[in-house]
């Protein structure tokens, strides 16, 4: 039957790949005459063209003049028509009698969502670490078919954000299920959207449901590098499973935990599209994170903004960089230390 | 039952119950709910009509109340069991209602009022799937285009992806020139730059080359994927450079190396770089919603979003909709999600 089967996708993938295949042999006798000018090697930067032009124009030349744009203002697209600024969009962000009270600023709310943000990283990434952890300890154990309990952690990773947002918008909603197993254990409904503090814990919570079988998956794959032997000669001692794990699982998982940490990190900063279905951002500004501040300035609210939207992207970015600094060096560090063992 | 109880719960080495066990069992079955729940329940909500969907608390099964129409009467009739007084049941409709009081008639035998306190009887339901909430959008709303698109978009962002991506890790793998390192870095640092930080200048690109609202410009910018050429270039390095040097013994060119040699030795890589590319081009939002204005170019996931975020949400449609968009998504998971994990496993893919 595999052998039918295996025939039939054989015969169909050479019938799809015909064609492409007459249309690649087309391209083959003038990118001859190009080689004979260019010498074998040098088709390497033929090869290479196609993807650094899409990288040159679409991520290193926005990233070039993003910092220009942070110095014009004025509400043309353009970069020839905005007027120079200098430092004042920066100015702007930055010009508050506390920083610590928003309300003190005059981009009130971009501190708003300087905060939220903080605060939602802290704990989302706390969330998020320790979640992971056990759930990477459990799939770790000795269990019938854990390629299937792997896959039930991992399921919400696939889901695009808009279908993680509608899908708890509908649980949450004041007549939803949530609310249903509240009122059959008796407790009054509350409307969980509508309330800050339950926006802000539920962004967390739906944040924390879709990604958390990544990083699991990663630390998965750390502990199942853990030598076998140390664990057997644990239990040979009788030493304790709680014992196990703070002298043995926990050191030698420390690198792929630092990595899950950084990688949270670097996701949670940049929080937006879960949850900007989930809550718009509201109730209020509850739910309003930095993407979505850069959003809302640069393309959606009436007082658009293109130059102060760039200015807080390059404050972002900046923490951005500095992360993945972080998460590169240790990632070296661990394949360094993956050739000494 | 005991055996098969015995046989779901025997532990390795026979040993009795440890904590440790209980707490495995109950993250299991916990996540086996958590995670898989919501979605099963939106599924369950989607098939539902807008009057069971506004019903609290919601049962679980999709009713709807039962009508029939009657002989002399335009309208349809709504229908009720009614218990007579000597305790049979039997179907009436309802004509009008006054107080405690309503106003009956046998559906059979439409000439007679009858008249029946409103204690005694209970609405008649049916299980009914409303296939509607999957029909309408596609009929009444542009969800057929945004389907459409979305599949333009994914289909054309991955084929394009393929093919820059492979071409680059060939070159990154199997040539050696002057700056090759200094290519690497570059690639290595555009990691760093998330769509978030560069939205403002890239939208400006987009509009100067005169693709806002146009399905390019949400393609373009997306296929250059540094983690596919990362991917790609590590899996060609195993490849040995024996292959290319015959073959250029035997005068083929550098083109017909990578197009018959590399690229069917790659075609693994390939495959999960392809999967995984289906699932986020599919998923995209962020930039789609910045780049598409006009309805007709919406994606599916941006036209979701918009009916969702209107004043009155069409749930009914709503829910059937985003169970469309998941579609694809749930078809990776079931057939292909061992491809995925094993990509993130190997490579910190995402």
């Amino acid at each position: 039957m595999a052998d039918v089967r295996n025939g039939i996708a054989t015969r169909a993938g050479a019938m799809i790949l015909a064609p492409v295949g007459w249309l690649a042999n087309l391209f083959d006798s003038p990118l001859r005459m190009l080689q004979r000018r260019t010498g074998s090697n040098g088709m390497a930067v033929f090869f290479l063209a196609p993807n650094m032009l899409v990288f040159g124009i679409f991520v290193l030349f926005p990233l070039v003049i993003n910092i220009l744009y942070s110095m014009t203002g004025g509400g043309a697209l353009f970069l020839g028509d905005r007027t120079f600024v200098g430092a004042d969009q920066y100015g702007r962000l930055f010009s508050c009698s506390s920083y610590l009270d928003p309300k003190s600023c005059i981009e009130d709310l971009f501190w708003i969502a300087v905060w939220n943000t903080l605060a939602f990283v802290v704990l989302q990434v706390a969330m998020m670490v320790a979640v992971a952890l056990v759930t990477a300890l459990v799939l770790n154990r000795e269990l019938r078919a854990r390629s299937f309990w792997r896959a039930v952690f991992f399921f919400p990773v696939l889901l695009s954000p808009v279908v993680v947002g509608l899908i708890w918008r509908w649980i949450l909603q004041r007549q939803g299920l949530l609310n249903l197993m509240v009122f059959e254990a008796g407790g009054t409904p509350v409307n969980w959207l509508v309330e800050r503090n339950w926006a802000f814990t539920a962004a967390i919570m739906v944040s924390v449901w879709a990604h958390v079988g990544f990083y699991a998956l990663i630390l998965l794959a750390g502990l199942q590098a853990i030598p076998k032997d140390l664990y057997e000669a644990a239990e040979m001692d009788g030493t304790r499973p709680l014992r196990v794990f703070w002298r043995i699982t926990l050191p030698l998982l420390a690198p792929n935990l630092l990595v899950v940490l950084v990688l949270t990190l670097i996701r949670a900063v940049q929080i937006f599209d879960e949850v900007y279905v989930l809550t718009g951002g509201g109730p209020g500004t509850s739910t309003l994170f930095l993407t979505q501040y850069i959003y809302e300035v640069g393309f959606a609210s009436m007082l658009r903004n293109p130059g102060l939207a760039s200015a807080a992207s390059i404050l972002m970015g900046a923490v951005l960089v500095v992360l993945t600094l972080i998460q590169l060096g240790i990632a070296r560090r661990n394949e360094q230390r993956g050739k000494m063992r | 039952m005991s055996r098969v109880a015995e046989f779901l719960f025997r532990r390795r080495g026979g040993a009795g119950w440890h904590w440790t066990d209980v707490f495995t069992w109950f993250w299991l079955i916990g996540g086996l709910i958590v995670m898989f729940g919501p979605a099963l329940w939106l599924v369950n909500s989607s098939f539902k009509t807008p009057a069971a969907l506004a019903e609290f608390p919601p049962t679980v099964l999709p009713y709807v109340t039962a009508e029939a129409i009657v002989a002399g009467y335009e309208e349809p009739l709504q229908l009720f069991e009614v218990r007579n007084d000597d305790g049979s049941v039997r179907v009436l409709a309802e004509v009008r209602r006054l107080g405690t009081v309503a106003q009956m008639v046998d559906p059979a035998n439409p000439g007679e009022i009858i008249r029946v306190n409103i204690k005694n009887r209970t609405p008649k339901r049916s299980i009914a799937f409303a296939l509607d909430n999957y029909v309408q959008p596609f009929l009444a709303f542009d969800f057929f285009l945004y389907l459409r698109n979305s599949v333009f978009v994914t289909v054309v962002a991955t084929l394009i992806t393929l093919l820059t991506n492979s071409m680059a890790a060939f070159a990154l793998s199997k040539y050696n020139f002057r700056g090759r390192s200094a290519v690497m870095m570059l690639i290595v640092a555009t990691l760093m730059v998330p769509l978030s930080v560069i939205l403002v200048p890239l939208y400006s690109v987009i509009s100067a080359m005169g693709l806002f609202n146009s399905l390019w410009g949400v393609i373009l910018p997306t296929v250059a994927t540094p983690t596919g050429v990362f991917m790609l270039r590590q899996y060609m390095l195993t490849i040995p450079d024996e292959l290319i040097e015959a073959a250029r013994m035997d005068k083929a060119s550098e083109w017909q190396i990578y197009w018959r040699i590399i690229l069917p030795l790659t075609a693994p890589a390939l495959a999960v770089l392809a999967i995984f590319s289906v699932v986020w081009r599919w998923n995209d939002f962020l930039w789609p919603l910045i780049v598409l204005s006009r309805k007709e170019v919406y994606t599916l996931q941006v036209g979701l979003n918009t009916y969702a975020g209107q004043l009155n949400v069409q749930w009914h449609y709503i829910l059937a909709m985003t169970v469309v968009t998941m579609i694809p998504v749930v078809l990776v998971f079931i057939f292909l999600q061992r491809y995925i994990t094993t990509g993130i496993a190997g490579s910190g893919l995402k």
